[in-house]
Protein backbone atom coordinates (compact mmCIF):
# COMPACT_ATOMS: atom_id res chain seq x y z
CA UNK A 1 0.00 0.00 0.00
CA UNK A 2 2.48 2.33 0.89
CA UNK A 3 4.80 2.14 -2.05
CA UNK A 4 1.71 2.86 -4.13
CA UNK A 5 0.98 5.98 -2.13
CA UNK A 6 4.57 6.60 -2.38
CA UNK A 7 5.08 6.34 -6.23
CA UNK A 8 3.43 8.29 -8.57
CA UNK A 9 1.52 6.95 -11.22
CA UNK A 10 3.62 5.58 -14.91
CA UNK A 11 2.77 7.89 -16.71
CA UNK A 12 2.71 10.83 -14.20
CA UNK A 13 6.56 9.86 -13.31
CA UNK A 14 7.14 9.94 -17.38
CA UNK A 15 6.21 13.61 -17.02
CA UNK A 16 7.85 14.98 -14.39
CA UNK A 17 10.99 13.20 -15.95
CA UNK A 18 10.78 14.26 -19.00
CA UNK A 19 10.15 17.75 -17.75
CA UNK A 20 13.34 17.49 -15.82
CA UNK A 21 15.27 16.91 -18.63
CA UNK A 22 13.99 20.11 -20.68
CA UNK A 23 13.90 22.54 -17.62
CA UNK A 24 16.84 23.63 -18.19
CA UNK A 25 17.20 24.22 -22.23
CA UNK A 26 13.29 25.89 -21.31
CA UNK A 27 14.88 28.45 -19.19
CA UNK A 28 17.60 29.07 -21.62
CA UNK A 29 15.15 29.65 -24.49
CA UNK A 30 12.55 31.93 -22.03
CA UNK A 31 15.63 33.93 -20.77
CA UNK A 32 16.55 34.25 -24.62
CA UNK A 33 12.68 34.87 -26.29
CA UNK A 34 12.09 37.72 -23.01
CA UNK A 35 15.49 39.78 -23.98
CA UNK A 36 15.92 39.40 -27.41
CA UNK A 37 19.49 41.09 -26.99
CA UNK A 38 20.40 38.54 -24.83
CA UNK A 39 19.14 35.71 -27.61
CA UNK A 40 21.24 37.56 -30.18
CA UNK A 41 23.93 37.18 -28.39
CA UNK A 42 24.02 33.93 -27.29
CA UNK A 43 23.03 32.60 -30.79
CA UNK A 44 26.51 34.05 -32.06
CA UNK A 45 28.14 32.61 -29.47
CA UNK A 46 26.58 28.81 -30.08
CA UNK A 47 28.57 27.35 -32.99
CA UNK A 48 31.83 28.53 -30.81
CA UNK A 49 30.49 26.75 -27.36
CA UNK A 50 29.10 23.88 -29.96
CA UNK A 51 32.84 23.41 -31.21
CA UNK A 52 34.19 23.46 -27.62
CA UNK A 53 31.31 20.46 -26.43
CA UNK A 54 32.68 18.32 -29.41
CA UNK A 55 36.10 18.61 -27.43
CA UNK A 56 34.44 17.24 -24.86
CA UNK A 57 32.79 14.47 -26.38
CA UNK A 58 36.20 13.35 -28.25
CA UNK A 59 37.90 13.24 -25.17
CA UNK A 60 35.65 11.28 -22.84
CA UNK A 61 34.80 8.92 -26.08
CA UNK A 62 38.70 8.11 -26.38
CA UNK A 63 39.62 8.45 -22.83
CA UNK A 64 36.41 5.26 -22.29
CA UNK A 65 37.78 3.53 -25.17
CA UNK A 66 41.32 3.70 -23.88
CA UNK A 67 40.64 3.10 -20.14
CA UNK A 68 38.34 0.39 -21.17
CA UNK A 69 40.74 -1.76 -23.11
CA UNK A 70 43.72 -1.14 -20.75
CA UNK A 71 41.68 -1.60 -17.72
CA UNK A 72 39.95 -4.97 -18.82
CA UNK A 73 43.33 -6.44 -19.50
CA UNK A 74 44.18 -5.00 -16.16
CA UNK A 75 41.32 -6.81 -14.60
CA UNK A 76 42.24 -9.52 -15.44
CA UNK A 77 46.00 -9.45 -14.51
CA UNK A 78 44.62 -8.46 -10.83
CA UNK A 79 44.11 -12.36 -10.72
CA UNK A 80 47.02 -13.51 -12.69
CA UNK A 81 48.68 -16.54 -10.37
CA UNK A 82 51.89 -14.92 -10.53
CA UNK A 83 52.92 -12.48 -8.04
CA UNK A 84 55.54 -10.68 -10.08
CA UNK A 85 52.73 -9.50 -13.04
CA UNK A 86 49.48 -9.75 -10.05
CA UNK A 87 51.26 -6.85 -7.79
CA UNK A 88 52.51 -4.13 -9.84
CA UNK A 89 49.29 -4.37 -11.39
CA UNK A 90 47.52 -3.97 -8.30
CA UNK A 91 49.41 -1.36 -7.08
CA UNK A 92 48.65 0.85 -10.73
CA UNK A 93 44.99 0.08 -10.00
CA UNK A 94 45.23 1.57 -6.15
CA UNK A 95 47.06 4.35 -6.84
CA UNK A 96 45.29 5.52 -10.21
CA UNK A 97 41.74 4.43 -8.73
CA UNK A 98 42.15 6.98 -5.77
CA UNK A 99 43.74 9.79 -6.92
CA UNK A 100 42.32 13.14 -8.02
CA UNK A 101 41.21 13.22 -12.05
CA UNK A 102 42.45 16.66 -11.68
CA UNK A 103 46.17 15.96 -10.38
CA UNK A 104 45.90 13.28 -13.04
CA UNK A 105 45.08 16.31 -15.76
CA UNK A 106 47.80 18.49 -14.62
CA UNK A 107 50.50 15.50 -13.97
CA UNK A 108 49.96 14.44 -18.01
CA UNK A 109 50.06 18.08 -19.38
CA UNK A 110 53.22 19.26 -17.53
CA UNK A 111 55.03 15.71 -17.37
CA UNK A 112 54.50 14.99 -21.41
CA UNK A 113 56.60 17.21 -23.78
CA UNK A 114 54.45 19.85 -26.02
CA UNK A 115 55.92 17.85 -29.21
CA UNK A 116 57.48 14.51 -29.62
CA UNK A 117 60.10 13.14 -32.00
CA UNK A 118 59.62 9.85 -34.40
CA UNK A 119 62.38 9.62 -36.89
CA UNK A 120 63.31 13.00 -37.11
CA UNK A 121 60.09 14.25 -37.30
CA UNK A 122 58.54 16.70 -34.89
CA UNK A 123 55.10 15.42 -33.51
CA UNK A 124 52.85 18.18 -31.84
CA UNK A 125 51.14 16.48 -28.75
CA UNK A 126 48.48 18.65 -28.01
CA UNK A 127 47.04 19.49 -24.60
CA UNK A 128 43.93 17.90 -25.12
CA UNK A 129 45.83 14.57 -26.38
CA UNK A 130 47.25 14.48 -22.76
CA UNK A 131 44.00 15.28 -21.04
CA UNK A 132 42.73 12.07 -22.95
CA UNK A 133 45.28 10.73 -21.01
CA UNK A 134 44.75 11.80 -18.03
CA UNK A 135 41.06 10.46 -17.94
CA UNK A 136 42.13 7.53 -19.31
CA UNK A 137 44.25 6.26 -16.61
CA UNK A 138 41.63 7.12 -13.39
CA UNK A 139 39.01 5.20 -16.09
CA UNK A 140 41.51 2.07 -16.42
CA UNK A 141 41.96 1.64 -12.70
CA UNK A 142 37.67 1.63 -12.17
CA UNK A 143 37.37 -0.70 -15.28
CA UNK A 144 39.92 -2.61 -14.00
CA UNK A 145 38.18 -3.31 -10.89
CA UNK A 146 35.00 -3.42 -12.50
CA UNK A 147 36.56 -6.47 -14.29
CA UNK A 148 37.89 -8.18 -11.68
CA UNK A 149 34.86 -7.95 -9.54
CA UNK A 150 33.03 -9.35 -12.10
CA UNK A 151 35.19 -12.34 -12.92
CA UNK A 152 35.31 -12.87 -8.98
CA UNK A 153 31.43 -12.81 -8.85
CA UNK A 154 31.02 -15.61 -11.54
CA UNK A 155 30.96 -18.63 -9.43
CA UNK A 156 33.57 -21.36 -9.50
CA UNK A 157 31.21 -24.15 -10.63
CA UNK A 158 30.94 -22.33 -14.16
CA UNK A 159 35.14 -22.45 -14.35
CA UNK A 160 34.63 -26.15 -12.78
CA UNK A 161 32.28 -26.66 -15.68
CA UNK A 162 34.64 -25.36 -18.46
CA UNK A 163 37.39 -27.50 -17.53
CA UNK A 164 34.90 -30.41 -17.22
CA UNK A 165 34.31 -30.12 -20.94
CA UNK A 166 37.78 -29.32 -21.75
CA UNK A 167 38.47 -25.71 -21.77
CA UNK A 168 41.80 -24.33 -20.87
CA UNK A 169 41.66 -21.14 -18.62
CA UNK A 170 42.07 -19.00 -21.10
CA UNK A 171 39.52 -20.53 -23.35
CA UNK A 172 37.16 -20.51 -20.14
CA UNK A 173 37.52 -16.92 -19.67
CA UNK A 174 37.50 -16.31 -23.17
CA UNK A 175 34.01 -17.92 -24.49
CA UNK A 176 32.52 -18.78 -20.71
CA UNK A 177 33.28 -16.56 -17.99
CA UNK A 178 34.13 -13.07 -20.16
CA UNK A 179 30.79 -13.40 -21.81
CA UNK A 180 29.12 -13.10 -18.48
CA UNK A 181 31.05 -10.29 -17.03
CA UNK A 182 30.10 -7.93 -19.72
CA UNK A 183 26.32 -8.29 -18.54
CA UNK A 184 27.64 -7.95 -14.85
CA UNK A 185 29.74 -4.73 -15.36
CA UNK A 186 27.84 -3.00 -17.92
CA UNK A 187 25.99 -0.67 -15.44
CA UNK A 188 28.98 0.25 -13.29
CA UNK A 189 30.73 0.70 -16.64
CA UNK A 190 28.16 3.30 -17.56
CA UNK A 191 28.46 5.06 -14.29
CA UNK A 192 31.69 5.78 -15.54
CA UNK A 193 31.44 7.04 -18.25
CA UNK A 194 29.04 9.69 -16.89
CA UNK A 195 31.23 10.09 -14.60
CA UNK A 196 34.60 10.72 -16.95
CA UNK A 197 32.83 12.44 -19.34
CA UNK A 198 31.72 14.91 -16.61
CA UNK A 199 35.10 14.85 -15.64
CA UNK A 200 36.51 16.22 -18.96
CA UNK A 201 35.52 19.81 -18.24
CA UNK A 202 38.55 19.72 -15.44
CA UNK A 203 40.52 19.88 -18.99
CA UNK A 204 39.30 23.22 -19.04
CA UNK A 205 42.15 24.27 -16.17
CA UNK A 206 44.95 23.30 -18.57
CA UNK A 207 44.06 25.19 -21.53
CA UNK A 208 41.85 22.86 -23.14
CA UNK A 209 39.47 24.69 -25.68
CA UNK A 210 36.47 22.58 -24.13
CA UNK A 211 32.99 23.51 -23.27
CA UNK A 212 33.72 25.11 -20.07
CA UNK A 213 36.74 27.11 -21.38
CA UNK A 214 34.73 28.38 -24.38
CA UNK A 215 31.90 29.34 -22.10
CA UNK A 216 34.55 31.49 -19.94
CA UNK A 217 35.55 33.15 -23.16
CA UNK A 218 32.47 33.64 -24.35
CA UNK A 219 31.58 35.84 -20.78
CA UNK A 220 35.02 37.32 -20.94
CA UNK A 221 34.49 38.60 -24.23
CA UNK A 222 30.47 39.54 -23.95
CA UNK A 223 31.01 40.45 -20.53
CA UNK A 224 27.01 40.95 -19.82
CA UNK A 225 26.21 39.90 -16.32
CA UNK A 226 22.87 37.69 -17.85
CA UNK A 227 24.81 36.33 -20.81
CA UNK A 228 27.42 35.19 -18.14
CA UNK A 229 24.72 33.02 -15.99
CA UNK A 230 22.94 31.98 -19.14
CA UNK A 231 26.37 30.59 -20.85
CA UNK A 232 26.61 28.49 -17.79
CA UNK A 233 23.28 27.46 -17.81
CA UNK A 234 24.35 26.45 -21.40
CA UNK A 235 27.56 24.17 -19.88
CA UNK A 236 25.24 22.63 -17.46
CA UNK A 237 22.30 21.62 -19.93
CA UNK A 238 25.10 20.68 -22.47
CA UNK A 239 26.35 18.09 -19.30
CA UNK A 240 22.87 17.20 -18.40
CA UNK A 241 21.81 16.43 -21.68
CA UNK A 242 24.59 13.83 -22.47
CA UNK A 243 25.38 12.39 -19.17
CA UNK A 244 21.56 12.01 -17.80
CA UNK A 245 20.35 9.51 -20.64
CA UNK A 246 23.17 7.34 -19.77
CA UNK A 247 22.35 6.99 -16.30
CA UNK A 248 18.67 6.52 -16.92
CA UNK A 249 19.93 3.47 -19.35
CA UNK A 250 22.30 2.43 -16.29
CA UNK A 251 19.10 2.23 -14.47
CA UNK A 252 17.05 0.16 -16.64
CA UNK A 253 19.93 -2.32 -17.22
CA UNK A 254 20.22 -2.61 -13.94
CA UNK A 255 16.46 -3.56 -13.30
CA UNK A 256 16.69 -5.94 -16.00
CA UNK A 257 19.92 -7.13 -14.91
CA UNK A 258 18.74 -8.17 -11.55
CA UNK A 259 15.15 -9.33 -12.96
CA UNK A 260 17.10 -11.89 -14.71
CA UNK B 1 33.88 -60.64 -12.87
CA UNK B 2 35.98 -57.64 -14.77
CA UNK B 3 38.62 -59.49 -14.86
CA UNK B 4 39.66 -58.97 -19.16
CA UNK B 5 42.35 -56.39 -19.14
CA UNK B 6 41.56 -55.48 -22.84
CA UNK B 7 38.35 -54.50 -21.96
CA UNK B 8 38.64 -52.38 -19.11
CA UNK B 9 38.40 -48.44 -19.56
CA UNK B 10 38.96 -47.36 -16.51
CA UNK B 11 41.33 -49.08 -13.83
CA UNK B 12 42.43 -47.57 -9.87
CA UNK B 13 44.97 -49.04 -8.38
CA UNK B 14 45.47 -48.33 -4.80
CA UNK B 15 44.76 -44.87 -5.15
CA UNK B 16 45.40 -42.14 -2.00
CA UNK B 17 44.53 -38.73 -2.10
CA UNK B 18 44.25 -36.45 0.60
CA UNK B 19 43.30 -32.91 0.98
CA UNK B 20 45.85 -31.11 3.47
CA UNK B 21 45.63 -33.37 6.51
CA UNK B 22 42.24 -34.91 5.37
CA UNK B 23 42.82 -38.18 3.87
CA UNK B 24 39.99 -38.51 1.34
CA UNK B 25 40.71 -41.71 -0.68
CA UNK B 26 43.09 -44.64 1.73
CA UNK B 27 44.02 -46.99 -1.26
CA UNK B 28 40.74 -46.86 -4.14
CA UNK B 29 41.26 -50.48 -6.57
CA UNK B 30 38.54 -49.88 -9.52
CA UNK B 31 38.02 -51.27 -13.14
CA UNK B 32 35.35 -50.55 -15.17
CA UNK B 33 35.12 -52.21 -18.48
CA UNK B 34 34.10 -50.48 -21.82
CA UNK B 35 30.22 -50.16 -21.94
CA UNK B 36 29.49 -50.95 -18.35
CA UNK B 37 27.75 -49.17 -15.54
CA UNK B 38 29.36 -49.09 -12.22
CA UNK B 39 27.65 -47.51 -9.27
CA UNK B 40 29.24 -45.55 -6.32
CA UNK B 41 27.32 -45.65 -3.06
CA UNK B 42 28.09 -44.89 0.13
CA UNK B 43 27.30 -42.37 3.09
CA UNK B 44 28.75 -38.05 2.63
CA UNK B 45 31.83 -38.18 2.61
CA UNK B 46 33.30 -41.16 2.20
CA UNK B 47 34.95 -39.79 -1.38
CA UNK B 48 32.55 -41.14 -4.17
CA UNK B 49 32.59 -37.74 -5.64
CA UNK B 50 36.90 -37.43 -5.29
CA UNK B 51 37.35 -41.24 -6.96
CA UNK B 52 34.99 -39.43 -10.26
CA UNK B 53 37.20 -36.00 -10.28
CA UNK B 54 40.50 -38.35 -10.31
CA UNK B 55 39.44 -40.16 -13.21
CA UNK B 56 39.23 -36.71 -15.21
CA UNK B 57 42.00 -35.40 -13.23
CA UNK B 58 40.39 -32.66 -11.50
CA UNK B 59 42.10 -33.49 -8.74
CA UNK B 60 45.60 -35.52 -8.33
CA UNK B 61 46.04 -37.92 -6.16
CA UNK B 62 49.15 -38.42 -4.43
CA UNK B 63 49.98 -41.87 -5.16
CA UNK B 64 48.41 -44.99 -6.79
CA UNK B 65 47.66 -45.92 -10.57
CA UNK B 66 44.77 -44.51 -12.89
CA UNK B 67 44.47 -45.66 -16.02
CA UNK B 68 41.72 -44.35 -18.60
CA UNK B 69 41.51 -45.80 -21.99
CA UNK B 70 45.34 -45.84 -22.20
CA UNK B 71 46.19 -42.82 -20.86
CA UNK B 72 48.21 -43.26 -17.06
CA UNK B 73 46.13 -39.95 -15.73
CA UNK B 74 48.01 -40.03 -12.34
CA UNK B 75 51.57 -39.55 -14.72
CA UNK B 76 49.94 -36.14 -16.34
CA UNK B 77 52.17 -33.68 -15.47
CA UNK B 78 51.09 -30.83 -17.93
CA UNK B 79 47.64 -29.07 -18.33
CA UNK B 80 47.65 -30.11 -21.77
CA UNK B 81 47.88 -33.14 -21.59
CA UNK B 82 44.64 -32.84 -18.99
CA UNK B 83 42.47 -31.14 -21.18
CA UNK B 84 43.11 -33.81 -23.78
CA UNK B 85 41.82 -36.33 -21.26
CA UNK B 86 38.78 -34.37 -20.46
CA UNK B 87 37.79 -33.88 -24.06
CA UNK B 88 37.48 -37.76 -23.84
CA UNK B 89 35.30 -38.09 -20.47
CA UNK B 90 32.22 -36.45 -19.63
CA UNK B 91 31.59 -35.62 -16.10
CA UNK B 92 27.71 -34.08 -15.52
CA UNK B 93 27.51 -32.74 -11.71
CA UNK B 94 25.10 -31.90 -9.10
CA UNK B 95 24.28 -28.62 -10.28
CA UNK B 96 23.92 -28.80 -13.59
CA UNK B 97 26.40 -25.31 -13.87
CA UNK B 98 25.25 -25.05 -17.42
CA UNK B 99 26.40 -21.45 -18.82
CA UNK B 100 23.48 -19.33 -18.01
CA UNK B 101 24.30 -16.80 -20.97
CA UNK B 102 23.74 -19.22 -23.70
CA UNK B 103 20.69 -20.58 -25.28
CA UNK B 104 20.21 -24.36 -24.52
CA UNK B 105 21.44 -25.09 -28.01
CA UNK B 106 24.67 -22.99 -27.53
CA UNK B 107 25.51 -24.62 -24.56
CA UNK B 108 25.72 -27.92 -25.95
CA UNK B 109 27.21 -26.77 -28.92
CA UNK B 110 29.88 -23.94 -27.46
CA UNK B 111 32.27 -26.75 -26.51
CA UNK B 112 32.60 -28.67 -29.53
CA UNK B 113 33.03 -25.29 -31.83
CA UNK B 114 35.34 -23.89 -29.37
CA UNK B 115 37.56 -26.88 -28.24
CA UNK B 116 37.36 -29.74 -31.25
CA UNK B 117 37.10 -27.39 -33.67
CA UNK B 118 33.42 -28.66 -34.89
CA UNK B 119 31.98 -26.89 -37.79
CA UNK B 120 28.96 -24.88 -36.50
CA UNK B 121 26.35 -26.52 -38.68
CA UNK B 122 27.26 -29.91 -37.87
CA UNK B 123 27.50 -29.86 -34.13
CA UNK B 124 24.57 -27.68 -33.94
CA UNK B 125 22.76 -31.18 -36.27
CA UNK B 126 24.27 -32.95 -33.42
CA UNK B 127 22.81 -31.00 -30.47
CA UNK B 128 19.69 -31.20 -32.20
CA UNK B 129 19.94 -34.65 -31.80
CA UNK B 130 20.91 -35.04 -28.40
CA UNK B 131 18.28 -32.70 -27.25
CA UNK B 132 15.89 -34.99 -29.18
CA UNK B 133 17.42 -37.83 -27.24
CA UNK B 134 17.26 -36.14 -23.71
CA UNK B 135 13.67 -34.85 -24.83
CA UNK B 136 14.00 -31.06 -25.14
CA UNK B 137 13.98 -30.21 -28.84
CA UNK B 138 11.67 -27.48 -28.36
CA UNK B 139 13.70 -25.68 -25.68
CA UNK B 140 17.02 -25.30 -27.66
CA UNK B 141 16.25 -21.65 -27.91
CA UNK B 142 15.61 -21.16 -24.45
CA UNK B 143 18.10 -20.34 -21.77
CA UNK B 144 18.70 -22.49 -18.47
CA UNK B 145 17.17 -19.77 -16.13
CA UNK B 146 13.78 -20.15 -18.00
CA UNK B 147 14.36 -24.68 -17.50
CA UNK B 148 13.22 -26.14 -14.62
CA UNK B 149 16.19 -27.77 -12.47
CA UNK B 150 15.36 -31.94 -14.29
CA UNK B 151 15.57 -29.87 -17.80
CA UNK B 152 18.67 -28.08 -17.04
CA UNK B 153 20.27 -31.75 -15.48
CA UNK B 154 19.23 -33.20 -18.87
CA UNK B 155 20.55 -30.31 -20.85
CA UNK B 156 24.01 -30.54 -18.50
CA UNK B 157 23.96 -34.09 -20.02
CA UNK B 158 23.16 -33.53 -23.56
CA UNK B 159 26.42 -30.70 -23.69
CA UNK B 160 28.66 -34.04 -21.91
CA UNK B 161 27.37 -36.16 -24.70
CA UNK B 162 28.09 -33.52 -27.74
CA UNK B 163 31.92 -33.83 -27.18
CA UNK B 164 31.26 -37.95 -27.58
CA UNK B 165 32.95 -39.08 -24.92
CA UNK B 166 34.54 -42.41 -24.11
CA UNK B 167 33.09 -42.80 -20.90
CA UNK B 168 30.59 -40.31 -18.59
CA UNK B 169 30.90 -39.37 -15.21
CA UNK B 170 27.66 -38.72 -13.37
CA UNK B 171 28.45 -36.67 -10.22
CA UNK B 172 25.07 -36.67 -7.82
CA UNK B 173 23.08 -35.76 -10.59
CA UNK B 174 19.51 -36.16 -9.03
CA UNK B 175 20.96 -34.51 -5.72
CA UNK B 176 19.96 -31.03 -6.45
CA UNK B 177 16.76 -32.12 -7.98
CA UNK B 178 12.93 -31.78 -6.46
CA UNK B 179 11.26 -35.24 -6.59
CA UNK B 180 8.90 -34.43 -9.27
CA UNK B 181 11.94 -34.36 -11.71
CA UNK B 182 14.72 -36.99 -10.87
CA UNK B 183 12.73 -39.36 -13.02
CA UNK B 184 12.60 -37.17 -16.02
CA UNK B 185 16.63 -37.47 -15.83
CA UNK B 186 17.13 -40.89 -14.55
CA UNK B 187 15.17 -42.07 -17.53
CA UNK B 188 17.92 -40.29 -19.73
CA UNK B 189 20.41 -41.70 -18.16
CA UNK B 190 18.83 -45.54 -18.40
CA UNK B 191 18.54 -44.75 -21.99
CA UNK B 192 22.10 -43.63 -21.86
CA UNK B 193 23.39 -46.95 -20.21
CA UNK B 194 21.25 -49.16 -22.69
CA UNK B 195 22.81 -47.87 -25.69
CA UNK B 196 26.24 -48.90 -24.16
CA UNK B 197 27.85 -45.85 -23.01
CA UNK B 198 30.21 -46.35 -20.20
CA UNK B 199 29.29 -44.69 -16.94
CA UNK B 200 30.21 -44.06 -13.49
CA UNK B 201 28.26 -42.85 -11.11
CA UNK B 202 27.91 -41.51 -7.87
CA UNK B 203 24.10 -41.80 -6.72
CA UNK B 204 21.77 -41.80 -4.04
CA UNK B 205 19.27 -43.32 -5.63
CA UNK B 206 19.22 -47.15 -4.45
CA UNK B 207 16.20 -48.67 -6.52
CA UNK B 208 17.93 -47.11 -9.89
CA UNK B 209 21.30 -48.29 -8.91
CA UNK B 210 20.55 -51.65 -8.73
CA UNK B 211 18.52 -51.35 -11.78
CA UNK B 212 20.87 -49.94 -14.29
CA UNK B 213 24.07 -51.31 -12.79
CA UNK B 214 26.44 -54.30 -13.97
CA UNK B 215 28.47 -53.60 -10.71
CA UNK B 216 27.61 -51.39 -7.70
CA UNK B 217 30.69 -50.75 -5.65
CA UNK B 218 29.91 -49.62 -1.77
CA UNK B 219 32.74 -46.67 -0.47
CA UNK B 220 33.06 -45.81 3.57
CA UNK B 221 36.02 -43.55 4.89
CA UNK B 222 37.82 -43.32 1.63
CA UNK B 223 37.75 -47.30 0.96
CA UNK B 224 35.61 -49.50 -0.90
CA UNK B 225 34.31 -51.94 1.15
CA UNK B 226 32.53 -54.13 -1.15
CA UNK B 227 31.76 -54.37 -4.92
CA UNK B 228 29.73 -56.90 -6.67
CA UNK B 229 26.69 -57.65 -8.69
CA UNK B 230 23.43 -55.24 -7.91
CA UNK B 231 22.07 -58.37 -6.64
CA UNK B 232 25.09 -59.32 -4.49
CA UNK B 233 25.27 -55.81 -2.37
CA UNK B 234 21.69 -54.57 -2.43
CA UNK B 235 20.79 -57.77 -1.02
CA UNK B 236 23.07 -60.97 -0.40
CA UNK B 237 25.82 -58.96 1.24
CA UNK B 238 26.49 -60.28 4.96
CA UNK B 239 28.41 -57.39 5.58
CA UNK B 240 26.16 -55.50 8.26
CA UNK B 241 27.46 -52.10 7.40
CA UNK B 242 26.05 -52.64 4.00
CA UNK B 243 22.98 -54.17 4.93
CA UNK B 244 21.99 -51.21 7.44
CA UNK B 245 23.18 -48.55 4.86
CA UNK B 246 21.07 -50.04 2.08
CA UNK B 247 18.03 -50.91 4.14
CA UNK B 248 17.81 -47.41 5.26
CA UNK B 249 17.36 -45.74 2.31
CA UNK B 250 15.92 -47.77 -0.13
CA UNK B 251 13.18 -48.20 1.69
CA UNK B 252 11.81 -45.19 2.14
CA UNK B 253 13.10 -43.49 -0.81
CA UNK B 254 12.61 -45.91 -2.85
CA UNK B 255 9.01 -46.93 -2.37
CA UNK B 256 8.14 -43.09 -3.90
CA UNK B 257 9.85 -44.03 -6.98
CA UNK B 258 7.99 -47.01 -7.98
CA UNK B 259 4.74 -44.83 -6.92
CA UNK B 260 5.86 -42.80 -9.63
CA UNK B 261 6.19 -45.38 -12.35
CA UNK B 262 10.40 -45.32 -12.68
Amino acid sequence: MNTVALAPPRKRRHLLRNSGFLALPLIILVWSVADPSLGRELLDWVPYLASGFMMNIVIALLAMTLGTLVGTLFGILELAPYRLVRYPVVAYVQVFRNAPHLVLIFATTYIFPFEIVVAGHYLPFPDWVKAVIGLAIPASAYVAEITRGAIQSIPTTQWEAAKGLGFSQGQALRWIILPQCLRRSLPPWMNLFASITMGTALASLVGVHELLHAATDASTAVRRLDFTIVAYLVVMAAFFMLCYPISRLTRRLEGRFNAA
Amino acid sequence: MNTSADNAIVRLEDVHLSFGQTHVLKGIDLTVNKGDAVSIIGPSGSGKSTILRCINALVQPQSGRITVGGTRVDQLSKESERIALRKRVGIVFQQYNLFPHLTVLDNIVLAPTRILGADRREAEKLARELLDKVRLAEKADAYPGQLSGGQQQRVAIARALAMKPELVLFDEVTSALDPETVGEVLWVIRDLIRDGMTSILVTHEMRFAEEISDTVVFTENGRIIDHGSPEQIFHTSDNPRIRQFVGGLSGGRGAVRDGEGI
